[in-house]
């Protein structure tokens, strides 16, 4: 083939490859425009203060977003100490050729891949059905207290399913802490784990921070960890125990699109809930990414 | 760290060690307890892959030691066709009918037939949107379109499930003249917006990764820029794209809500894409709500759960094998 030939073809495939890359961008402005433009106009002051009336067709949704809220929290409380200590043994504790640190990162790899919907079967069958009856029968509880879907096993549950991305994102930034800094605090006298405490953790927190919140926007959008184990659709409370069931976002755009008895009356409000989740779980990856590309920046000037 | 290791090593071996303090004795001992405190933690992440499974498993064991379970629901009536009325369908999933019928063959086909059609729409858009990334886009329109397609993998499930219901369902219909709104093509539509970025992700990991080097020798010998990432970027990086391949795969099998949504979960096995599928995953989400802790159909769901689980473990493993072996290519066995 002469060079011109191939030159033009070369660029006709090149110009296919740029269109692969526009569809996708495309499809995800679509999906944006759409729900943006369904869901503006229900998302008012009410809808996101009060909680839904008239069977569903009405009011707001403000105990979905209390329980999600709650629910992320208690996660974040549960996953963050875990996850940050895993990736400090890792990176900072793990005798190089580590058998055990191997494994680990094995583990880690492979729970990241564990369907969603097999951790809402881990959910309950260990932590309701074991760990919760367990509790009851020391406790002494005669009805069922612990043995039964709860705010605190579906906010374990995630924890163990968000495990992952925090000790990802938290090795990340322990890397990104100049070996320097450690050395330097050594040789004054500090021991390992001041050193860790005051120099290498604080120099690490915007990463360890940027882990924490991928974190919670991924555990407030995944509904199907939680179906059996504490997401409820409608309640007339707040959640105030540790073993009541709670309202959640998510649950809440599922039931409602597949459960409605009149779509087209719910459509508005299906839409803005739809609206408030995404902006949630948008928001979230967007202060992530911001502290990720200023701490990155910060690495590059210092070194 | 390993440093001070060589340190402390250095002072046991010195003929006179100084006798330490009561304090530094204290501390001493401190360090080794947040160490092994430390170690400890990084067990979580093991012990829950192993409760994982056993959980699972433990409650679904119940269906080989029961004799009722094991009459009901045994392995050949789960695999194996039924004799039946002549007309009626020898695979059916009706577990909570009068006479349960529990052959998971409808199952594997409804996810066989939405994952195959989301991989035919994501693996080209995928690899094809890496290569150009990675090879042929300028640096700023590369920066803008990383985080970009990182967003699309931000979206909930069920958002994508909720968008493949209500508007992909009627474009569809209307596009190929299917008779139901909710079939296997919605319902791999919506796998394939979950599953781009991840094949994208890591196919554009895998591209970045060959060296520099590779690309100036081709084009020095005066192949074109598409000829040196068609015939020499893209092999090179083949197992890192096979491992995104795979991991798509991987999560399209698992992904439960948009299926759970879009695909109207009947039991039908056939293989037009205009029929309504329903899945492994869809059939647990479905149903473990309104089952009777310990029954037979219960015990049955989180068998699908083991298999699931079995599946994207075997999977997981291939792509990471993968993943390693393409690093390890093109860093000449260094790493």
């Amino acid at each position: 083939m002469k060079h011109a030939t191939r030159r033009t073809v070369g660029l006709a495939l090149t110009a296919l490859t740029g269109l692969c890359a526009f569809v996708i961008v495309a499809v995800l402005a679509f999906i944006l425009a759409n729900i943006l433009e369904g869901g503006a106009a229900g998302v008012t002051w009410t809808f996101l203060t009060q909680p839904p009336s008239d069977g569903m067709m009405g009011g707001g949704i403000f105990p979905a977003i209390f329980g999600t809220a709650a629910l992320t929290l208690l996660m974040t409380v549960a996953v963050m100490p875990v996850g940050v200590l895993t990736a400090v043994y890792l990176h900072e504790y793990a005798p190089p050729n580590s058998l055990f640190a191997r494994w680990v990162r094995v583990a880690i790899v492979n729970l990241a891949g564990v369907p969603s919907i097999v951790f809402g079967l881990f959910g309950l069958g260990f932590f309701i059905l074991f760990v919760g009856r367990g509790m009851d029968r020391m406790l002494g509880h005669e009805e069922m207290y612990w043995a039964q879907p709860g705010i605190l096993w579906a906010s374990l549950t995630l924890a163990v399913l968000t495990l992952p991305v925090v000790i990802v994102s938290t090795e990340e930034a322990l890397r990104a802490v100049p070996l320097d800094h450690r050395t330097a605090s050594l040789a004054l006298g500090a021991t390992q784990s001041q050193t860790l405490a005051r120099v290498v953790l604080p120099g690490a927190l915007p990463g360890i921070l940027t882990g924490a919140v991928l974190a919670i926007s991924r555990g407030a959008g995944e509904v199907a960890p939680i179906l059996f184990t504490g997401a409820a659709y409608f309640l007339p409370d707040l959640p105030t125990h540790l073993n009541s069931q709670f309202m959640h976002l998510g649950y809440h755009t599922y039931v409602m699109a597949t459960q409605s008895p009149d779509v087209e009356a719910t459509r508005p409000l299906l839409y803005a809930t739809v609206l408030v989740l995404l902006m949630l779980t948008f928001a979230l990856n967007l202060v992530a990414v911001i502290i990720r590309t200023r701490t990155r920046r910060k690495a590059a000037s210092a070194h | 760290m390993d440093r001070q290791a060589t340190m402390e090593q250095g002072l046991t071996q010195t003929a006179f060690a100084p006798a330490l303090s009561p304090t530094a004795r204290r501390r001493q001992l401190r360090e080794k307890a947040i160490a092994g405190f430390i170690t400890l933690m990084a067990f979580t992440g093991i012990a829950a892959l192993i409760l994982i499974i056993v959980f699972v498993a433990k409650e679904a064991l119940a269906l080989f030691t029961d004799p009722a379970a094991r009459h009901e629901a045994s392995l050949s009536k789960m695999f194996l066709a039924q004799d039946v009325p002549p007309g009626r369908p020898p695979f059916r999933w009706q577990p909570v009918s009068r006479v349960p019928k529990v052959s998971m063959i409808p199952l594997f086909v409804g996810t066989l037939k939405t994952t195959v059609v989301s991989m035919f729409v994501a693996v080209p858009l995928g690899v094809f949107g890496a290569l150009f990334a990675a090879e042929f886009a300028p640096r700023r329109l590369r920066e803008l379109l990383k985080p970009v397609i990182e967003l699309l993998a931000g979206i909930p499930s069920v958002v994508l499930g909720f968008f493949a219901l209500m508007v992909m369902s009627t474009v569809v219909k209307d596009l190929f003249h299917f008779d139901r709104p909710l079939n296997a093509m919605v319902a791999g539509l919506g796998l394939a917006l979950a599953i781009v970025p991840v094949i994208f992700t890591v196919s554009e990991d895998a591209l970045t990764a060959v060296p520099r080097s590779y690309r100036e020798a081709s084009l020095a010998l005066g192949a074109t820029p598409w000829e040196t990432a068609w015939k020499v970027v893209l092999p090179a990086a083949a197992p890192g794209i096979l491992a995104a391949c795979v991991l798509g795969f991987g999560r399209a099998i698992g992904e439960t809500m948009i299926v759970l949504m879009a695909s109207g979960n009947a039991d039908v096995i056939s293989w037009s894409l205009g029929d309504s599928a329903r899945s492994l995953s869809a059939t647990i989400a479905a149903e473990m709500g309104e089952v009777v802790v310990g029954s037979p159909h219960y015990s049955l769901l989180f068998f699908i759960g083991v298999q699931l689980f079995v599946f994207t473990f075997v999977l997981n493993l291939l792509a990471s094998t993968w993943t390693k072996r393409v690093v390890r290519k093109l860093t000449g066995g260094a790493a």
